[in-house]
């Protein structure tokens, strides 16, 4: 069964070197920055693939090249068979560009405060030159709002309310894919659970696949199928949701379910997790996890792991098991 | 919150979306600043009677048919010893009738400095646009010329350009071109604070979501500067543009004082001052005083209605 959407061997790397002249004076050599390395996965049909990690991880950087916002540096995305990179054909471009949406982080940035959300809603088609009669309308309902909420301006609502105006545009164009990226990160609890059963409630109905960027693991084991863990740029893990769940592989899963709070066991003490995330400019050699890694080995220091299947998990690491 | 229940208008025009959202925010703080609203009784008054000039000026500055050289130097008020005309701000060396002349006068100004100021808005936010969007080499060619133009004082750059373009005009069209000469010198000497303005601006609003969303949507990025960045960057380029145009006004009568602008023929308040200064040591104070006059109140109006609502328009400040 081939994927919707499939990823190989995604490669991204920013120039983030002070200005020429700068180097030049200062004798400083060009500083790239990796932010993806090297990541393949597929998405199903109908799915949701949940994309998990720290801050500086890379998976914003995933979802925006998957989308087309960013270029990437080597590797391919594959939707429907069509790289959005290098398709020349323009009219296959617009219906994969036609099919894949986004939703994003901020929705107070997400709206145009200029715009009506009428308008706002309607961009995706309107931009085109299709028929926007009653569209926003439509999709406001769909969303859980008010028809007479269309001729408002996006102050006028709340964080949740936005959030579901997002979603409202990304729905639109009738697309099949959804790219959320922390769609929830910005609202508060009891705000999130509405907008995420929504969102569940939508994908039911319209047959959507996403992939769904979070730091969250609670939300993530709510809404995911699939999970994929991203360590500085690279997939660590990658499993069912409830293989990772009941049997994380990699340490920094492990480490990362170890920090999540918990509500069985508050007040317990816990590890917290060692280090920082390391510098993507000059990532350690080997694992990039090794600095941080309790069962690190000498292996670990120089030999960077590739994935492997164990069990129904796909991990980066030589001594998982 | 007013324009919640205004009635939706389809066709989209964002500088009335603008005016719109911001009224009862702006309406509510010039309540509340009586400078702001004294500087607004001022300009308009001053406005209304150079646009009704014609209507207003007891005679025609322009018309030499009714000039009467006999009339020449007479006191503001009171009567000539020859004719026995009065006149309420007094006359010039032709006998021209100070308060008329003024009238058509700040005519000349007031266009001179909307149409400069229009086309260094049109200059510097189309280019401050393309170099905030597009940034690369784009923004550093523009940004540096800007650079550069900013070394030197703008009065400098606009009588290069004056006499640049005075060189290249036929000898007989230099008293017709010379209003338009003036507008381009001094747009051009003034365009580069709102390409600065629009450009940090363009740079904020870029790096929003929204923009992102409609980059996704498949937007050109031509679209998306004039339908997303470009509402959004117009307030800070309105203030600017108030301030600026009394600067742009001043420019002028500078230019025109220095004898590089508005010909003798149609004299604006520059070139007025120019004239009235020759006689201030002769004792016809009343020459320049008016013309100055009101070139301050004009200027300074304008301005304290610019402070005015560049406070009212960033919250911050408050």
């Amino acid at each position: 069964m081939s994927a919707l959407i499939e990823v190989e061997n995604l490669t991204r790397v920013f120039d983030v070197s002070k200005p020429w002249l700068n180097r030049v004076i200062e004798r400083l050599p060009k500083a790239l920055l990796t932010a993806v390395s090297d990541v393949s996965f597929g998405i199903e049909e109908n799915s949701v693939y949940a994309l998990v990690g720290e801050s500086g991880s890379g998976k914003s950087t995933i979802g925006k090249i998957i989308v087309g916002l960013v270029p990437p540096s080597s590797g391919k995305v594959e939707i429907d068979g069509v790289d959005l990179a290098t398709e020349p054909e323009g009219a296959r471009r617009a219906a994969v560009r036609e099919n894949v949406q986004m939703i994003f982080q901020d929705p107070y940035a997400s709206l145009n405060p200029r715009w009506k959300v009428r308008d706002i809603i309607a961009e995706p088609v309107s931009a085109r030159g299709g028929d926007t009669e009653g569209l926003a309308e439509r999709l406001l309902e769909q969303v859980g709002l008010s028809a007479q909420d269309a001729g408002k301006y996006p102050h006028e609502f709340s964080g949740g309310q936005r959030q579901r105006i997002c979603i409202a545009r990304a729905l639109a164009s009738n697309p099949r894919i959804i790219v959320c990226d922390e769609p929830t990160s910005a609202l508060d609890v009891s705000v999130q659970s509405q907008v995420l059963n929504l969102m569940s409630d939508l994908r039911e109905e319209l047959g959507l696949t996403y992939l769904f960027i979070s730091h969250d693991l609670t939300v993530v084991r709510h809404m995911a199928d699939k999970v994929g863990v991203l360590y500085l740029g690279t997939l660590v893990e990658e499993a069912p949701r409830d293989t990772l769940y009941a049997d994380p592989k990699h340490p920094y899963t492990q480490m990362l379910f170890e920090a999540a709070p918990r509500m069985d066991a508050f007040g317990r003490d816990i590890d917290p997790p060692k280090g920082e995330i390391p510098d993507a400019i000059n990532p350690p050699p080997g694992c990039a996890f090794h600095p941080r890694c309790p069962i690190a080995v000498d292996r670990c220091r120089k030999e960077r792991p590739r994935l492997r299947e164990v069990g129904k998990t796909r991990v980066a690491c030589h001594l998982a098991e | 919150m007013a324009e919640t229940d205004m009635p939706s208008d389809a066709p989209i025009r964002p500088p009335s979306r603008i005016k719109r959202a911001w009224e009862s925010d702006l309406a509510w703080s010039f309540r509340h600043t009586p400078v702001a609203m004294i500087s607004a009784f001022v300009v308009t008054l001053l406005v209304l009677a150079a646009l009704l000039a014609p209507l207003i000026a007891p005679h025609n500055p322009f018309d030499p048919a009714t000039l009467n050289l006999m009339n020449g130097f007479t006191p503001p008020g009171e009567a000539n010893a020859f004719t026995g005309d009065s006149f309420l701000m007094g006359t010039d060396d032709q006998g021209r009738d100070v308060f008329s002349t003024i009238l058509y006068g700040m005519r000349i100004s007031l266009f001179v400095g909307f149409s400069a100021v229009l086309l260094a808005l049109v200059i510097g936010v189309v280019l401050g646009l393309l170099a905030g969007y597009l940034g690369g080499w784009t923004e550093t060619i523009i940004m540096r010329v800007a650079d550069v133009q900013l070394t030197f004082p703008a009065i400098l750059v606009a009588m290069l350009i004056f006499g640049i373009a005075k060189g290249i005009t036929p000898p007989e069209y230099r008293d017709q071109m010379a209003i338009w000469v003036l507008i381009l010198a001094i747009g051009l000497s003034d365009w580069v604070q709102f390409a600065r303005v629009v450009r940090g601006a363009t740079l904020v609003e870029k790096s929003r979501e929204y923009v992102q969303a409609a980059r996704l949507i498949g937007r050109s990025p031509f679209s998306i500067m004039i339908r997303h960045i470009l509402p959004n960057v117009l307030n800070p380029v309105l203030v600017i543009a108030t301030i600026s145009l009394a600067l742009a006004i001043i420019a002028e009568a500078t230019l025109s004082f220095l004898g590089v602008g508005a010909p003798p023929t149609k004299p604006s308040l520059g070139t007025l001052i120019r004239i009235g200064q020759e006689f201030m040591f002769s004792g016809e104070w009343w020459i320049l005083f008016f013309p100055a006059l009101t070139l301050l109140a004009l200027a300074l109006s304008i301005n304290l209605l610019g402070d005015w609502l560049r406070d009212a328009l960033n919250p911050k400040l408050r």
